[in-house]
């Protein structure tokens, strides 16, 4: 067997390190998530939330962004509200791995001590705020979707719990910064301003890259991958679909609409869709403006994962079907008929539209 | 040989749960606890490679005295030994607090049974649903994490290195890393066994291992349960239901029903929001 490289330093009780006088802890930091220099959309809603907190607090925005080739975030990151942008770019922080991207936040948190610390409840943020907090160490929120301050500076953060039939906010007194990780589609973005101006600070990395034990061979983006958690339009199809030829009509629909297609567990199950489409509690949770479930009966365990929809639309033949109940829309009916009906009604009033606007 | 370690949390089961309309409390009495769902996708995953490369599966949990009903299902899969970690004192632990009991139980086990090679906890709880104590337990015990993983591709002893796929909300990544290291389970990673009948009747006999606060020499209780948690819930409440005025779309004729539907929409602020022309 081969000699393990590199002991481990187990650090299992984690003391705060430094500077314990919280009260020079100010300003509300934002993780700039991305990939190949793209930002992740709950970024800049997080930043815009941000804004709302730091007037509040009457402190800066500050923004951290850590990549490769990422200094055009920095930008952005000001024109989407930031004051401040903390920016650490280096070839081995292209792809997120958990260590050198840990260390620099822990770095840049120590030295310029935001009070509050926010993140994307996306796997890359839950994995990043997870490590942080632990080493800190300090509280941190999971999956809000309610933020706040009181007149004690506390960020009140407040989460669904227990398959969403509760909501319960949560407090750290003890530690700064308060940290919590939040839903994306939750918080609304600032329009982008490019003549906001702020500041830039370069942040050495933290780690040398031959410490680093964990590569990335590849990203595959998943060939009919949807990124349900952001889409603004959804078309999600259950079991009364009656196969997996019926998908094709809705992604039709989905298509018209410019959004994606969901689907309940069932038809996950029944392998007549890819588990990256499944909405509910062992699935995503979704917030789009406008969803549509079709065949779907309208299980607690779907329900949970889209009823913050802005809009839900529901299509079932079946006139009890528990979903009608927190739809806003329903049709009773057989999907194979209406659904085909729609879509010609979407492009009938599409046309219309377009020689509408040649006169 | 390998040692791998099992976290799994006795959660309640999340659909029995029940919110009493009149207090605006949780019901909890009578609802069954079950070994949180990811958790069973972690413990399979180890058996595999118990399966293939022989290894020791210890799986462990911090929890109340009942919780040794989820050991016990945990053994009758084949899982070799079972640990309960249990004390009044660890109760009320938020995520920070149960890390540190779980990294400290894991330090025993590695004192106990050999050093460990890879740790196993799910993507999340079906209760707490934060998805924080696998990174928590990682960075106490100085070890790489994967977490979300979708796909174990492949372990080689030799060389002390594991490949997986982990699921991201935009695409896959296939990642290798070194030993020891700790990965969260999908559901989506494999399809957890049904016990064998050896396995059931061995966990019918078996009494899992209790750890409480005295078993530990290095144990700091400032950083144990209700006290040792930074966060606290200051209120929950029940979400007003939306209340939504369903809006029935009369059927009886498709094509109408499909355009007073999309009159509807366009009536709302959709179109503004969704830029639709
Ligand atoms: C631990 C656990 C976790 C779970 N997690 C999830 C989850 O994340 N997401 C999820 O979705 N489910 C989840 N489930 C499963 C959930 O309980 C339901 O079984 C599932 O949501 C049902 O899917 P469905 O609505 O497609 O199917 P069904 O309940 O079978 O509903 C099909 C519907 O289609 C209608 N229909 C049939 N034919 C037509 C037609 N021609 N035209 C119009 N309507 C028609 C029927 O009236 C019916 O209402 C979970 C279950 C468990 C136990
Ligand atoms: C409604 C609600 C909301 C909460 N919100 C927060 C919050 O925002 N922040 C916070 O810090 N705490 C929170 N908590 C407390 C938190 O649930 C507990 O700390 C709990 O002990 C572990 O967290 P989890 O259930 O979220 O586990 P997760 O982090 O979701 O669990 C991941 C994995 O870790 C392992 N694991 C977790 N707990 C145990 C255990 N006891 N024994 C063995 N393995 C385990 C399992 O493998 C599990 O799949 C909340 C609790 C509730 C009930």
């Amino acid at each position: 067997m081969a000699e393990r490289t590199g002991k481990r330093k187990p650090m299992i009780g984690l003391q705060p390190e430094g500077d314990i006088d919280w009260s020079s802890y100010r300003g509300v930091m934002v993780f700039v998530e991305q990939r190949n220099g793209q930002a992740k959309p709950v970024s800049w809603q997080l930043i815009g939330e941000a804004t709302r907190l730091a007037a509040k607090l009457n402190v800066k925005v500050m923004a951290l962004v850590i990549g490769w080739q990422v200094s055009e975030l920095a930008e952005e990151s000001i024109y989407h509200g930031a004051d401040e942008v903390y920016v650490c770019d280096s070839k081995e922080l292209e792809h997120y791995r958990t260590r050198p991207y840990s260390r620099v936040c822990l770095h840049v948190i120590r030295k310029y001590k935001p009070e509050i610390v926010l993140m994307g409840a996306t796997n890359t943020g839950r994995d990043l705020a997870g490590a942080i907090a632990t080493h800190l160490p300090t509280g941190l929120t999971a999956d809000s979707t309610q933020l706040d301050v009181d007149e004690e500076r506390l960020l009140l953060a407040s989460r669904p719990a227990f398959s969403e039939k509760m909501l319960a906010t949560i407090l750290c007194k003890q530690f700064k910064p308060q940290m919590a990780t939040a839903r994306a589609g939750v918080f609304e973005q600032l329009p982008r301003d490019t003549t906001r101006t702020g500041e830039v600070i370069q942040v050495p990395p933290q780690m040398d890259p031959g410490e680093i034990a964990t590569e990335m061979i590849e990203f595959l983006e998943t060939k009919g991958s949807v990124n349900l958690a952001e889409a603004e339009v959804i078309v999600a199809g259950g079991r009364g679909l009656g196969g997996p030829a019926a998908f094709e009509m809705l992604k039709e629909l989905a298509d018209e609409l410019g959004g994606v297609v969901g689907a309940s567990r069932a038809v996950v199950d029944l392998g007549w869709i890819g588990h990256d489409h499944q909405v509910g509690q062992t699935g995503v949770t979704v917030r789009p403006k406008l969803y549509f479930a079709i065949g779907i009966s309208g299980a607690v365990q779907h329900v949970v994962g889209m009823q913050n929809s802005s809009y839900i639309v529901a299509i079932n033949k079946d006139a009890n079907a528990p979903i009608f109940k927190i739809a806003n829309y329903a049709i009773v009916g057989d999907l194979f008929q209406i659904i085909p009906a729609i879509i010609q009604a979407v492009r009938t009033r599409k046309l219309e539209r377009l020689q509408l606007l040649k006169y | 040989m390998l040692h791998i370690v099992v976290c799994i949390k006795q959660v309640p089961d999340s659909r029995e749960i029940r919110i009493d309309p009149k207090t605006n409390t949780l019901i909890r009495q009578g609802v069954p606890a079950i070994v949180n769902y990811y958790d069973l996708h972690g413990l399979e995953e180890a058996l595999r490679i118990k399966d293939e490369f022989g290894a020791r599966v210890t799986v462990i949990t911090m929890g109340p005295p009942s919780a040794e009903k989820a050991l016990c299902q945990c053994v009758s899969m084949g899982a070799d030994e079972g640990v309960l970690v249990s004390d009044r004192a660890f109760a009320g632990a938020d995520t920070l607090a149960t890390s540190y009991v779980l990294a400290l139980t894991i330090q025993k086990a590695e004192d106990t049974w050999g050093p460990v090679d890879m740790i196993f906890c799910g993507k999340q709880t079906l209760d707490g649903d934060t998805g924080q104590v696998g990174p928590g337990i990682a960075c106490r015990l100085d070890m790489d994490q994967l977490t979300y993983v979708e796909l174990f591709e492949s372990l080689d002893i030799e060389k002390q290195e594991v490949v997986v796929r982990r699921h991201l909300e935009d695409g896959v990544e296939r990642v290798r890393a070194r030993l020891p290291v700790l990965i969260t389970a999908l559901d989506i990673l494999n399809r957890p066994r049904r016990a064998s009948l050896p396995g059931v009747l061995r966990a019918a006999r078996y009494k899992p291992i209790v750890w409480t606060t005295n078993d530990f020499s290095n144990l700091d209780r400032s950083k144990i349960g209700l006290k040792g948690s930074p966060t606290i819930v200051s209120k929950t409440w029940v979400p007003e239901p939306k209340q939504v005025n369903t809006e029935y779309v009369d059927s009886a004729n498709v094509v109408a029903a499909a355009t007073d539907l999309l009159n509807r929409l366009y009536a709302t602020e959709l179109p503004q929001k969704l830029g639709w022309s």
